[in-house]
């Protein structure tokens, strides 16, 4: 992962003091003096800055990285305001977190650029922070944030302590060769124990205790000192402006007017309004539109220069063609493109329908908006008898594809039939006319209805990850237990200090991907977190388990799953579909099936007496508006042979709360 | 519609009012004056021809079937319905009768029905109303609270009798209700209406209470059997939100019957009155000797009727004011402001609504559908005389595939409920409504 040219420097060797120098500059759109001025982060018209007054010396790109609320939302606003990047309001909360859901939510889901322009003995810089995103499922966010940068702030919460994610995050950082500086935050908590994080962050990540700042970001306490470290122990980025352009597209983002607006971090060259560029990746040829710097609004400038990091329009209409991880280069002066890295890699799968067949064509424009400015979620179209034209969508993880359905909704007004979430299973074909079908042997899995018959395949696969957990001892024993129940594999068990413990276990993935984070949250009253990465897949007995209503498979229900778990999960499922779905006319058999054999029941029966008893004197206008409400509901419903299930029932179904 | 009652029952979500004193002289005044204005619009005609209607909730009309000339030609029947009308004066009861007679034909045989509760159902007080106009009695739970006379506001005689009584079968389902009235107090009242009503006396009763048991309910019946005339209504208790009962049931303080058992007792009360000679005409209504309450079968043919008194509904066309449409109607609820407006226009309608041709089917469907007799190809005719029932339910589609489950049968006479339809009528209404609607 490593990127040409990146400055080969680690925390602790790191000791060069900035090579100061390059001649005092302002924000040019500021008046002159030593402090910014207020202002909204609203971009101002069309002034342009000049961005040549701040060479590769005075720049410093650097990310925060942090377990899902240790702070990182709330030290970026404090950053943002105490240079006066924005103006100091009790307003700005997760001012880079712009989506409706990231706010409502509290998460980071797509990580956000800002430019601070930051004066420290007499020297401008430039420092560029690209927040990145708290959750596990977006990791992958995080590393190709990182690939842009030089260096990381590691935000450790004082209370919490070492948790999961800040583990996992440190290994990115750690990988990438990144400056690390671990800061410590809220101190002003009442339980804050910031030596015993220290000796944690020395035990896990061998830094030195000195190395750590002690912050309260939400007071802004030694904010300040963060800056200074920044400028100290992050290097500049190693790159000359003297060569030819080379910039990495590191995120992208679809305007409705104005198109794709590259993220992009110059490797080396410059950059401005009217070159001719080629895409590495596509070799398309576009011209450059516009380019400057986020703040974090954009702020179009004359040119961006090697080191530095902005946008980018040029006419790219769609996002696909802002491939992220390209290299973009000068017409005719190509580069050696940038390693890049790998494209993100969907861990679940889920079929989309229109509720209603007449609103596929607005469902696919509004999955087509919302995908360009969300990549990562792959798109095959898709078809089944039952749901009509879809498509089968893959996420980074499940709260992923919640997200993406809220967005669906609160942007775009959608509402959709989901199908029950999969994880990409593989199988090794045995059948000659299989093989051919498919062209080869290997073939995956993302639909259960396309799971191969047993007789057809030597060996079924499924995908595992690397579990990390850190948790207080007292919850050790309950914690084994759910992770064998999980039919995961004990790999690794550190004491991190004298009361946290990290565990690393191999999972299969389709045992975490519903409701494990759920279930070790409540058994651990809250205290243990987890983070995953890919480990690759191992063989599995797996089988195709359908839901039959009346004997009607409900194909959103359709899943496969390990042999061992069959039972229990068709039990389950059974149960809560009968709490699910209204009694109606008839008797009806809710079974859990695994090819023709029933492996669960359950009955729902029969309405025998639903007739409102009396029906005069009063006014029927009332009951005449429940009975049409109730007939527009019926238009909404799902029919599984002659069987109602109400739009929701199987999402209510498949959210299971606690496992039985 | 006489809006006062004595005290609030707890399962009751009317639109009542417990006062301590009634002006009911002015009261009476506006009833008649807004009956009087209301016939009128309705140009229910003065001259003979037929039956009648009335008021008091409602009062419908028989309507000349020609669509050439459709003006309703006489009063075929008068409710007074409440509150508890039976506390009213039965002077009052008169006054509006005389108000009726004067804007209207109302022919000397038309059903004039009193709900009366057995809290204000003496022989002298039923004698009374007899004597005013009133030519059948409805008593039961079902009738809302008591009276608001500000004289007489004696407390209820102890329980005496031991024998299972009428309506609620026992006091401690009648204190469960709010009642008023003991067990003993409504046997009384029921034989002193059958003493003056004789074949003209409805009961109501209630099943479904928390906590009863099949077997507390088949006595009840038993006994109720043992007491009423030709007549006899059955609810299954609705929870209303906004009543005392739901707030104890909802919150967690009295069990909910299971959907079994209420089948069970609708099931058993259909065999034993069935056995009993009476014909099940309506979901909850039962008679024999031909004594159907004309009023109500109006209503659920969806005929026309005006609603005089506060909150009170109707459905007629205007033709007085050169409406030409079916209107649904009410008047204000509160009765002050109620008898404000009668003084100043002359009535107290709050809200007019035109019901288009759909939604008058709808309607046509969702009532008629409740009776035994369904909804006849006339009468269905006569609010869509260019599509058939057959055209609507007779081709592929839902309604069909209920006739072939044997939940609703579409014949030479019409299309209706079959009776193990007819308890399931609300799974099938919104099936019907949505080929209603695609027609």
């Amino acid at each position: 992962m490593a990127l040409a040219g990146r400055t080969a420097a680690w925390w602790a060797r790191l000791r060069s003091p900035c090579p100061a120098a390059a001649p005092l500059c302002l924000p040019p759109w500021l008046p002159a003096g030593p402090v910014a001025c207020e202002r909204l982060y609203s971009s101002r018209g069309k002034e342009k800055l000049d961005m040549l007054t701040y060479p590769v010396e005075s720049i410093r790109n650097f990310s925060i990285i942090a377990h899902v609320d240790h702070g990182k939302s709330t030290l970026a606003d404090r950053l943002l305001e105490i240079t006066g990047t924005i103006a100091k309001t009790d307003r700005n909360k997760q001012v880079l977190d712009k989506l409706q859901v990231e706010r409502e939510r509290g998460i980071t889901v797509k990580a956000q650029s800002a430019s601070i322009f930051y004066n420290h003995e007499g020297v401008n810089y430039l420092l560029n922070l690209i927040d990145t995103p708290g959750h596990v499922d977006f990791s992958y966010e995080v590393s190709r944030s990182l690939s842009a940068c030089q260096g990381v702030i590691l935000v450790v919460d004082a209370n919490e302590g070492i948790q999961a994610q800040t583990v996992a995050n440190f290994y990115l950082a750690f990988e990438a060769q990144l400056a690390i500086i671990p800061v410590i935050n809220k101190i002003d908590l009442k339980n804050a124990d910031p030596e015993r994080v220290e000796k944690q962050i020395e035990k896990l990540f061998d830094i030195p205790i000195d190395e750590c700042v002690r912050i309260s970001a939400k007071q802004g306490t030694n904010v300040e000192k963060v800056l200074q470290k920044v400028i100290e122990k992050i290097p500049p980025p190693q790159c000359n402006t003297a060569d030819p352009l080379k910039a990495l597209v590191f995120d992208s983002t679809f305007d409705h007017y104005r198109g794709v607006i590259a993220n992009i971090a110059l490797f080396g060259g410059e950059i401005e309004k009217g070159h001719k560029i080629v895409s590495a990746h596509t070799k398309k040829r576009y011209e450059v539109n516009e380019v400057g710097i986020l703040t974090p609004n954009e702020q179009p400038t004359h040119k961006l220069y090697a080191g530095q990091v902005g946008y980018l329009i040029a006419g790219m209409k769609e996002v696909t063609e802002a491939q992220i991880g390209d290299t973009l280069f000068l017409y005719k002066q190509p580069v050696e493109p940038l390693p890049g890295f790998k494209s993100a890699k969907p861990m679940v799968f889920a079929g989309m329908y229109p509720v209603d067949q007449t609103e596929y064509n607005n469902l696919k424009s509004a999955l087509e908006r919302l995908t360009l400015n969300d990549s990562s979620v792959t798109v095959h179209r898709d078809s089944s008898l039952a749901l009509g034209a879809g498509w089968r969508l893959g996420f980074l993880g499940l709260l992923h594809m919640e997200v993406f359905n809220q967005r669906l909704e609160q942007e775009y007004n959608m509402s959709v039939i989901l199908t029950a979430p999969t994880v990409p299973y593989k199988a090794i074909l045995s059948s000659a006319k299989l093989i051919k079908e498919y062209g080869k042997a290997e073939i995956t899995i993302i639909n259960p209805a396309q799971f191969p018959d047993k007789l057809s395949v030597s060996e079924y696969l499924e995908p595992t990850v690397l579990g990390t957990i850190v948790t207080p001892h007292e919850y050790i024993g309950k914690i084994i237990a759910l992770c064998q129940d999980r039919r995961a594999v004990q790999k690794d068990m550190l004491y991190i200090d004298e009361h946290r413990v990290m565990l690393k276990y191999l999972f299969p993935l389709n045992e975490i991907v519903v409701d494990f984070y759920d279930a070790l949250k409540s058994l651990s009253s809250g205290y243990a977190s987890f983070d995953y990465e890919d480990a690759g897949y191992q063989a599995a007995d797996l089988i195709k388990m359908d839901i039959l209503l009346n004997g009607n498979p409900v194909e959103e229900l359709s899943t496969i799953i390990h042999n061992d778990k069959a039972y229990a999960t068709g039990k389950f499922l059974c149960e809560r579909l009968k709490d699910a779905i209204p009694r109606q006319l008839f008797e009806i058999a809710i079974q859990a099936a695994i090819g023709k054999k029933i492996i669960a029941r359950e009955t729902l029966k029969a309405y025998r007496k639903n007739v409102v008893a009396k029906c005069y004197g009063g006014d029927i206008t009332r009951r005449m508006k429940l009975l049409k409400r109730q007939a527009e509901g019926k238009k909404l419903m799902r029919k599984i042979g002659n069987v109602e299930v109400p739009r929701d029932a199987f999402i209510r179904v498949l959210k299971r709360q606690t496992d039985k | 519609q006489w809006p006062y009652c004595r005290k609030r029952c707890s399962y009751c979500n009317f639109n009542k009012y417990v006062v301590p004193a009634v002006d009911e002289a002015a009261v009476r005044a506006c009833l008649v004056r807004e009956a009087r204005t209301l016939l009128h619009l309705s140009q229910v005609q003065r001259w003979v021809l037929g039956e009648v209607s009335g008021w008091g909730g409602a009062g419908p009309f028989g309507t000349c079937p020609q669509p050439p000339h459709p003006l309703p030609y006489s009063v075929t029947s008068v409710f007074f319905g409440g509150g508890t009308p039976s506390l009213a004066s039965p002077r009052t009861i008169a006054a509006v009768l005389e108000a009726v007679a004067g804007a209207a034909h109302l022919p000397a045989g038309a059903e004039v029905t009193l709900e009366a509760n057995p809290g204000s159902a003496g022989t002298p007080r039923l004698a009374g109303f007899r004597e005013a106009g009133v030519n059948r009695l409805s008593i039961g739970v079902q009738v809302r609270g008591a009276l608001p006379r500000p004289v007489c506001r004696s407390p209820p005689c102890p329980p005496t009798a031991t024998a299972l009584p009428p309506q609620s079968l026992d006091d401690a389902e009648l204190r469960l209700l709010g009642r008023e009235h003991t067990a003993a107090e409504a046997r009384g009242a029921v034989e002193a209406a059958r003493g003056l009503f004789p074949g003209r006396t409805s009961i109501d009763l209630l099943f479904g209470l928390p906590g009863q048991s099949r077997d507390t309910w088949t006595q009840g019946l038993e006994a109720a059997l043992g007491l009423c005339d030709d007549h006899v209504s059955l609810y299954q208790l609705t929870l209303e939100r906004g009543t005392a009962l739901a707030a104890q049931v909802w919150g967690g303080a009295l069990p909910v019957p299971p959907q079994d058992l209420l089948a069970d007792m609708y099931q058993t009360a259909h065999a034993v009155l069935v056995a009993a000679g009476f014909r099940h005409y309506e979901v909850s209504n039962f008679a024999r000797k031909g004594a159907l309450s004309t009023h109500n079968l109006s209503y659920w043919r969806a005929e026309q009727y005006i609603g005089v008194g506060p909150g009170a509904h109707g459905r007629f066309v205007p033709w007085g004011e050169g409406g030409r449409s079916r209107e649904a109607r009410v008047q204000t609820l509160e009765p002050d402001a109620w008898m404000r407006e009668v003084q100043s226009r002359g009535h107290g309608t709050r809200k007019r609504v035109v019901l288009s041709p759909l939604e008058q089917l709808e309607e046509v469907l969702a009532l008629g559908l409740r009776m035994d007799e369904g909804i006849t190809h006339e009468r269905w005719g006569q609010f869509s005389p260019h599509v058939s029932l057959e055209a609507v339910f007779g081709v592929p589609g839902e309604a069909k595939d209920l006739q072939e489950q044997g939940w609703l049968v579409l014949d030479g006479s019409g299309l209706r409920c079959s009776w193990e339809g007819l308890a399931l009528l609300d799974s099938l209404l919104p099936d019907l409504l949505c080929q209603l609607q695609h027609r």
